[in-house]
């Protein structure tokens, strides 16, 4: 199983430095689709099938606006930065940031053993034990959801109220009119 | 009248068959999603993924029979003022926790007895969160498509591709 | 080794992020490096060989709590997955906004041009 996820895993990492180091935006926007449907099965391997399914729908719905967004421009080809200095500067702080990175991984508990384990009260395995008499809800990410932390849900829906109002704001018909274009576009 | 049919002529969409598939598909879509949302609290599901779901099934109609037809079922006006009813009855919920139930916020304040287990009259308040929880997500992404999709292509706004609702106070006036 | 690889997704996107030069490009890094970052939270979750977390009709709650995989971090990502599309969304209108007003993908040349 676990030999399974690896693999996984390390195909979506190769998936994301296809659209890392891809000189074309149509391929990155669709390789970033292969991450995203990869991580959906890894989900699945991973026991979150609430998860899975809000990653494939999300995944969905964020293709077709990168696509939207990437079809019909003028510059298709990318220019990244390939000179010498600009990359290994790069790679140096990539290293510099991977190197904090393990040291703070090698404090994770092992694999495979949920950190609610090692306390004997820990707040995920109350919830686990008294979900379904408290919320009769059989599925505890739900009742997660909705009643142990609904606190942070209602945040969550506002977060996405204020980006869709930002989204809105920012594509308005009527916005501040360019200047370089003409007057006849401003009705 | 005919300002309307040079409208309609315009955003037809992609071919016949895509459409044909799509008249098929959208149904089940739709279904699925409203099931995710009601089911979110027995199986795996809840609000957050049927409301996605439905806002791509929206989303599918609008790509494939062009943006007016979206429009015509779903405008721009009724997507924003759905997308804040949700959040107002999902605080209601939250505050009728302290003042009927006179407990906390977002207390649970339906009891389910223990025969009805498994069934979707179970979960308290829970039901009536993923209602509101996907009708907020649904029309909040449909909305920001929309409006993503009307703005332009090529860099310039397409003239004309704009919601029915703001074209009739347009000619009105 | 499944954490090493983890973070490897991380730094995939971080470098994305320091050598583009087109926003979209950008754009598309954060949404690597978000990916990574929620597959984290939920290898931290994860029991070997665990059971999603559902009560099946039936079950005792004593072997499902031992069974089960942690709820918490499952529920955490859900909010921030929607929470990630809401802002991809915001993104990308503020790069096609960019892109009426310059013509232009390029932050270099969008420094250039200014006003």
């Amino acid at each position: 199983m676990t030999e399974v996820l690896a693999l996984l895993i390390l195909l979506t990492v190769i998936a994301a430095i296809i659209t890392v180091l891809t000189t074309n935006l149509l391929y990155a926007v669709i390789s970033v689709g292969a991450v995203g449907f990869l991580l959906a099965i890894a989900y699945l391997f991973l026991a979150a099938p609430d998860v899975a399914i809000v990653q494939i729908g999300v995944e969905v719905v964020s293709l077709v606006i990168l696509i939207r967004a990437t079809l019909g421009r003028e510059v298709q080809q990318l220019k990244t930065v390939h000179a010498v200095v600009g990359v290994s500067f790069a790679v140096a702080f990539v290293a510099v940031i991977g190197l904090f990175g393990i040291q703070v991984f090698n404090q994770f508990p092992e694999f495979g053993i949920p950190v609610m384990e090692r306390f004997a009260d820990s707040p995920a395995l109350v919830f686990l034990q008294t979900g379904l008499a408290t919320t009769g809800a059989p599925n505890m990410v739900t009742a997660v959801l909705l009643d142990f932390r609904a606190w942070d849900t209602l945040g969550e829906a506002t977060v996405l109220f204020c980006a869709a109002l930002g989204a809105v704001a920012v594509l308005r018909r009527n916005a501040r009119i360019n200047p370089h274009k003409s007057e006849d576009e401003s009705s | 009248m005919s300002g309307s049919r040079k409208l309609r002529d315009r955003g037809t969409g992609m071919g016949m068959t895509v459409k044909t598939v799509t008249r098929w598909l959208k149904g089940p879509i739709l279904l699925f999603g409203i099931y995710l949302v009601l089911y979110g609290h027995v199986t795996p599901g809840g609000g957050f993924g049927g409301g996605v779901v439905i806002a791509s099934a929206f989303i599918l109609i609008t790509l494939t029979s062009g943006e007016l037809a979206g429009l015509s079922i779903f405008s721009k006006g009724a997507a924003s003022r759905l997308d804040s009813v949700g959040l107002l009855i999902f605080l209601i919920l939250g505050w009728l926790g302290t003042w009927w139930a006179s407990g906390y916020f977002f207390e649970n304040f339906i009891s389910t007895s223990e025969t009805a287990y498994h069934s979707v009259l179970s979960g308290g308040t829970m039901p009536i969160g993923n209602l509101a929880l996907g009708l907020k997500v649904a029309s909040a992404l449909f909305l920001v498509f929309t409006v993503l999709s009307a703005f332009q292509i090529a860099g310039r706004a397409i003239d004309g591709l704009t919601d029915p609702e703001e074209q009739q106070r347009e000619d009105k006036s | 080794m499944i954490y090493s690889l983890c973070l490897l997704l991380i730094l995939v996107g971080l470098y994305g992020v320091v050598v583009s030069r087109e926003t979209l490009k950008i754009v598309i890094s954060i949404l690597i490096m978000n990916h990574g970052v929620h597959l984290l939270l939920l290898l931290i979750g994860y029991r070997e060989a665990g059971n999603p977390p559902i009560v099946d009709p039936g079950a005792s709650i004593a072997s499902f709590a031992n069974g089960a995989v942690d709820p918490l971090p499952q529920a955490m990502v859900l909010t921030s997955i929607v929470i990630g599309l809401g802002v991809l969304a915001l993104m990308v209108a503020l790069c096609v906004r960019l892109y009426e007003r310059y013509g232009t993908f390029d932050i270099t040349e969008i420094r250039r041009l200014r006003g």
